[in-house]
């Protein structure tokens, strides 16, 4: 793979140029080894389009959300500071966020912190470029795939976004099923409230196992993800079920990418 | 004679009821004031939406519907016990005839829905007694709460059996012009003997067992988890408006957090007696904690949908709440401190970490309780006052603290995505 482009907040600053949207990476979009491949998709998107971005890159740093969620009020606030300090030495007025933990955290609960942006996801945002002619959707691809769409809970169930990832998927040819647990009823992959970092307590199951049992019953090809820990979770989930060539888990933004020949 | 028995009686229940109040007001003394936002059009469009349009429970729409109909039932129903507290202190018949035609529809509307609610407690009742539901069990639901449960259908059940007894013998007692409309208990008036001491004691009868009914339920309900009926509508109205996954933050760590950032923490100002970070015990909690544990009615819709109980972990986000109320009544008890805590003696710290703050239990609440944000008031308690987080997690505190991610990695990595 070659390397990508990507523009960097403090070079662009040094060149005098401004940036619309700050792109929010994310550590598991920097350094989770699967979900750098969702990272790179979307800013292949985001440059192929032609939006005016730029990543923090060094400079970003945790948002503080598993600290938060863990309990530990202190780092969480810590790491806040931190960030809206340098959001702030940048102006930057529009983020966009993949991880819909760093969206909400960063949408919700800066502001009381001083930290007032307007922050977007990116299935949201793929849902404008598409709604607006900006990304040519070409039909064929993946035309007849059995898709299906894991609600991640802090985009569905805490922010309210259901539509968008679907109207994304539903803009190709596919064929969309939708699991029995959907939307705000849908299931957690088990991940959240910090669990991603430590081993679940003792029980009958994993959360991830239940949820893809609900992947599996759609009789899915794919099964697409919009968070970096759901994307672990059904992974390591389908592969649990020994399921792993039969369904693929792909990201929204993967699907686009694809798409676009990107 | 009656009229002066009936205000003796009345002024027992109001006076019963009013005790019970200060108990509970004692209560919420103790719990944190947290300040209130006063969008209150926004909370009465919530109210509206979600308490008396019953949105959230009818998410199980055949059993909701049964529940939404007993609700609506409710309060036409109590108007027409308001008139019955007219006429017992006056010695009136009927007095909110005079309304007219609003009259015959209050009356009539009335009348349908006791037999409505009666049949939606009977169904109700079935599904307690001959069924065996899933969200009606777990650990927090004793033998006690079941019988709390029953208690209190039985109530309502004998409710709509004296209300429709009392409206039958009316109807047959004033053959002509009794004030009104009772398309339901006509038909059962019809099928009635016309005997007229029999008619008359019987309709006395039926009116005192459903007003005294009305006191003792009344007066019962605080006690139970059915004080719902009374708390459900101020609850939803002083609920969350803010997206589900909102936590706030900590107001008291901002402080020392900005103090820790200006490097001026040693020369800080000395603060009043630092507050406990989190929460420990019901001290701790906010009001709007206490007021989410007393309009709790243990339907387990909270816990049927929550990944982790689902999944055989010991979590319930339901017992959450009956320990907090049943903390708070044994603490309201106690002439001196005990060393027992919430945290601790009723929940356990292998429940809190169980959570993975998905809000499907928040979602499901039909009354709007959150149950994540106080587990994680209770986590914070745990991390910042005792230091007592599990190995990993420390772990990951630590990654973010020294390299800015949860993970092990260089921050001058940030950018390896790129190339690929």
């Amino acid at each position: 793979m070659s390397k990508i482009d990507v523009p960097v907040m403090a070079d662009i600053q040094a060149k005098g140029e401004r940036a619309e949207y700050l792109f929010w990476v994310g550590c598991a979009g920097a350094f989770d080894k699967r979900y750098q491949k969702v990272t790179r998709s979307f800013a292949k998107i985001l440059n192929e389009v032609g939006i005016s971005y730029a990543v923090l890159g060094t400079e970003e740093t945790c948002t503080g959300d598993p600290a938060k969620r863990a309990g530990n009020e202190m780092l969480f606030q810590m790491q806040a500071m931190q960030v809206i300090e340098t959001l702030n030495a940048y102006q930057v007025k529009k983020v966009i966020c993949t991880c819909p933990h760093c969206f909400n955290i960063i949408k919700n609960e800066y502001p009381e912190l001083g930290g007032d942006y307007e922050v977007i996801h990116y299935s949201s945002f793929l849902q404008d470029l598409i709604d607006s002619g900006r990304i040519n959707i070409k039909k064929e691809a993946f035309k007849n795939k059995n898709i299906t769409f894991h609600d991640p809970c802090y985009l569905g169930r805490g922010n309210g976004i259901y539509d968008a990832p679907r109207k994304v998927i539903g803009a190709m040819d596919v064929n969309y099923k939708e699991m029995k647990r959907a939307k705000s009823f849908s299931l957690c992959c088990g991940a959240g409230g910090a669990q991603m970092f430590k081993e679940a307590e003792k029980g009958d199951s994993e959360v991830f196992e239940e949820r893809t049992k609900d992947v599996l019953a759609t009789g899915a090809d794919i099964v697409a993800t919009a968070c970096p820990f759901c994307m672990t979770m059904l992974s390591d989930g389908l592969k649990f079920a020994g399921q792993e060539k039969k369904v693929v888990n792909m990201d929204l933004a993967e699907l686009i990418a694809e798409n676009m020949d990107l | 004679m009656n009229q002066f028995l009936f205000a003796i009686v009345l002024m027992i229940s109001i006076g019963l009821l009013l005790w019970t109040f200060r108990r509970i007001q004692a209560n919420f003394k103790r719990t944190k004031a947290v300040p209130f936002d006063s969008k209150i059009k926004e909370r009465l469009n919530l109210t509206f939406k979600v308490a008396f349009g019953q949105t959230k429970i009818l998410r199980k729409p055949i059993i909701g519907l049964l529940h939404a109909l007993v609700f609506w039932g409710f309060i036409v129903i109590t108007i027409g016990s308001l008139e019955m507290v007219v006429d017992g202190l006056t010695g009136l018949h009927r007095s909110f005839g005079v309304l007219g035609i609003v009259y015959d529809v209050i009356s009539a509307s009335g009348d349908v829905f006791a037999f409505v609610v009666l049949m939606g407690i009977m169904v109700f009742l079935f599904r307690r007694l001959a069924l065996s539901i899933k969200r009606f069990k777990g650990i927090e639901v004793k033998t006690k709460n079941k019988l709390d449960a029953n208690i209190a259908l039985t109530f309502i059940l004998l409710l709509m059996v004296s209300l429709i007894g009392m409206n039958s013998f009316d109807i047959l007692l004033h053959e002509e012009g009794l004030a009104g409309i009772y398309p339901l208990s006509s038909i059962v008036a019809s099928g009635l003997s016309d005997n007229n001491g029999v008619i008359a004691a019987l309709f006395h009868f039926f009116w005192w067992l459903h007003i005294l009914l009305i006191f003792a339920f009344a007066n019962y309900l605080p006690y139970s988890k059915h004080f719902h009926v009374f708390m459900s509508v101020p609850n939803v109205f002083f609920s969350n408006l803010k997206p589900l996954t909102f936590l706030p933050s900590m107001p008291e760590v901002q402080k020392e957090v900005q103090l820790m950032m200006s490097g001026d923490a040693f020369n800080a100002p000395a603060d009043e007696a630092p507050s406990r970070f989190g929460v420990k015990d019901v001290e701790d909690v906010s009001w709007k904690n206490y007021m989410d544990a007393l309009t709790c009615t243990q339907c387990g819709r909270c816990t049927e949908v929550c990944p982790a109980n689902i999944t055989g972990k010991k979590l319930s986000p339901r017992k959450i709440f009956v320990d907090l109320r049943s903390r708070m009544d044994e603490k309201g008890k106690l002439k001196a401190e005990d060393s027992k805590a919430l945290l601790g003696d009723y929940i356990s710290k292998e429940e809190l970490w169980a959570c993975t703050t998905c809000n499907a239990c928040a979602q499901e609440c039909p009354l709007n309780i959150s149950h994540p944000n106080l587990i994680m008031d209770m986590r914070r308690f745990l991390v910042l006052e005792e230091g007592s987080a599990p190995e990993e997690l420390n772990t990951m505190f630590a990654n973010i603290e020294n390299n800015g991610a949860p993970w092990k990695y260089s921050p001058e990595d940030r950018l390896k995505w790129t190339e690929g």
